[in-house]
């Protein structure tokens, strides 16, 4: 009972979520182009869909993965595990935290393979490469990036350094990149850092920040809390591209191969 | 359903990993814990089913409309609302300008009343909801001018560098996460097929080139625009 009416309110949120964003879209529809839907009852229907899935979606992880998550971030963040029972914490060292950076890498990478907004543009981007670009190729793509980013992120938060430097030379490895990386692949890349961080990796991930920066001696949830989405939303591009790059690297190689096979098989006949 | 499935397994595998190896605590609800994966697995099945019955299908055919009608001013117009409407009411967004505020009251660049923070927090929340309005109507313009999305990005990056360094401390862990917290689950596929329809309804762009990009400007855009707020505040 309690359950279902949890259910209820929470589908009202999505749906007054849903509201401003379904107002601009018929708006427009009728005052600007002022043209039937195509289709409109199956759009209506999907959109429909849509709501019960998001509803259900944040439901569940409310229910079991959230509570769990944010209770694993604080005890494997907890004193008392990292340094064992009752020793004394004198010695701050950052290699202590091994299990956080594990936990981090993992669940960065599983938290992004689930997220919705991930999955959608990789439908999109196999529709639209004609399949070579494949769902699954771009989700883990993307996910080691994320995994990385929030791994190194929460290194930064127990070590304590600037947030930006950190930034500054992810942003000079994209550029760079950017330069070498197949060209079709880079908008591609580019928009892949904002979809990874959504409903799911989100709170999880906020959890571990805050967890560790209010147990790490001399960080302050409030400042050094905050980061580890940034870290998240910058490493996807440059594993995308890195992935581009070595996809083109092995088509390359393969051609050239087979370029020297037909070669010395033209050899042979000659003699 | 089960491609749903698939897609949870990991997320499972870590945290049972987790649990029993590193932590080794028994969960004490395993019965909730069943019931929310169900949830969770019957729910993502929905959405993939409905973000391409409905969602895909409207942005596209609405992209397709505007391209035949032929008025940028409505486009743009149409791009700013989707980015404004669709983030200002964003729950996530709503958290981190409310935690933002509390940074800013501790370090005592207002003061630590309830209504300075409301006003700051809010403040904030516009700012961001305008920056992603901004950045669509940018990403739009880039699609129809056929720009090249490296050196505006690269120049967006070279203005978050400058911006950081005038910025206080306080505010650039927040202004970098805002950028990432935008993009919801029901944006992200609108402003995908948005792009996407644009590129291929207008002759001389590939939507593989062409139609992506629209969210990398809605995440980097919200970054300065913070930065710039934390600076005049």
């Amino acid at each position: 009972m309690e359950m279902l009416s949890e259910l209820l309110s929470l589908f009202l949120d999505t749906m007054l979520d849903v509201l401003p964003i379904a107002g601009i879209i018929f708006g427009f529809q009728f005052l600007v182009i002022r043209k039937p839907v195509p289709n409109l009852k199956k759009v209506l229907i999907g959109l429909f869909y849509v709501l019960v899935g998001i509803t259900l979606f944040l439901l569940g992880l409310e229910q079991a993965l959230f509570p769990l998550g944010r209770l694993m971030a604080e005890q494997l963040t907890d004193p008392a595990f990292i340094h064992g029972a009752g020793a004394a914490v004198e010695q701050f060292d950052w290699k202590n935290y091994f299990w956080v950076y594990i936990f981090a890498f993992t669940i960065g990478m599983s938290t992004t393979i689930a997220e919705p907004s991930l999955i959608a543009v990789a439908i999109k981007a196999r529709e639209v490469s004609g399949g070579t670009i494949g769902i699954w190729g771009l989700r883990i793509a993307v996910a080691i990036g994320a995994a990385t980013g929030i791994a190194l992120g929460t290194y930064r938060i127990i070590t304590g350094t600037p947030l930006h430097y950190y930034i500054i030379a992810g942003y000079v490895v994209v550029i760079v990149q950017t330069f070498f990386a197949p060209k079709v692949i880079v908008p591609l890349a580019y928009d892949s850092g904002g979809v990874t961080t959504s409903t799911v990796t989100v709170p999880l991930v906020a959890a571990l920040g805050l967890g560790l920066a209010e147990t790490v001696p001399g960080r302050s949830p409030l400042i050094d809390g905050f980061g580890l989405i940034a870290f998240a939303c910058l490493f996807p591009m440059i594993s995308v591209m890195a992935y581009a790059q070595l996809s083109e690297f092995k088509a390359s190689r393969a051609k050239k191969k087979r370029q020297k096979k037909e070669h010395s098989g033209q050899d042979l006949k000659k003699r | 359903m089960l491609n749903s499935m698939r897609d949870l397994a990991p997320i499972i595998l870590v945290i049972a990993f987790f649990q029993i190896f590193v932590l080794q605590q028994p969960p004490d609800n395993v019965l909730g814990l069943l019931t929310g994966t169900l949830f969770v697995v019957v729910g993502l099945t929905f959405f993939i089913y409905g973000l391409e019955m409905g969602l895909f299908p409207i942005g596209e055919s609405m992209a397709h409309a505007f391209a035949r009608k032929g008025s940028i001013f409505w486009l743009l117009v149409f791009a700013f609302a989707l980015g404004f409407g669709t983030t200002v009411a964003e729950p996530a967004l709503i958290a981190v300008s409310d935690k933002a505020s509390e940074v800013a009251a501790e370090a005592g660049q207002i003061a630590a009343t309830e209504e300075a923070m409301e006003t700051y927090a809010a403040g904030l929340r516009y700012t961001v909801a305008l920056s992603v309005g901004v950045a669509i109507v940018i990403g739009v313009l880039r699609i129809l001018m056929d720009w090249s999305i490296h050196y505006m990005i690269m120049a967006g990056y070279i203005i978050v560098v400058i911006v950081t360094s005038f910025a206080p401390v306080e505010i650039i862990g927040i202004a970098y996460d805002s950028g990432a917290v935008t993009t919801s689950t029901i944006t992200v596929p609108l402003v995908t097929a948005l792009g996407i329809g644009l590129a291929s309804s207008i002759s001389g762009r590939s939507p593989m080139s062409d139609g992506f990009g629209l969210i990398a400007f809605a995440s980097l855009m919200p970054i300065i625009f913070v930065l710039i707020y934390g600076i005049l505040i």
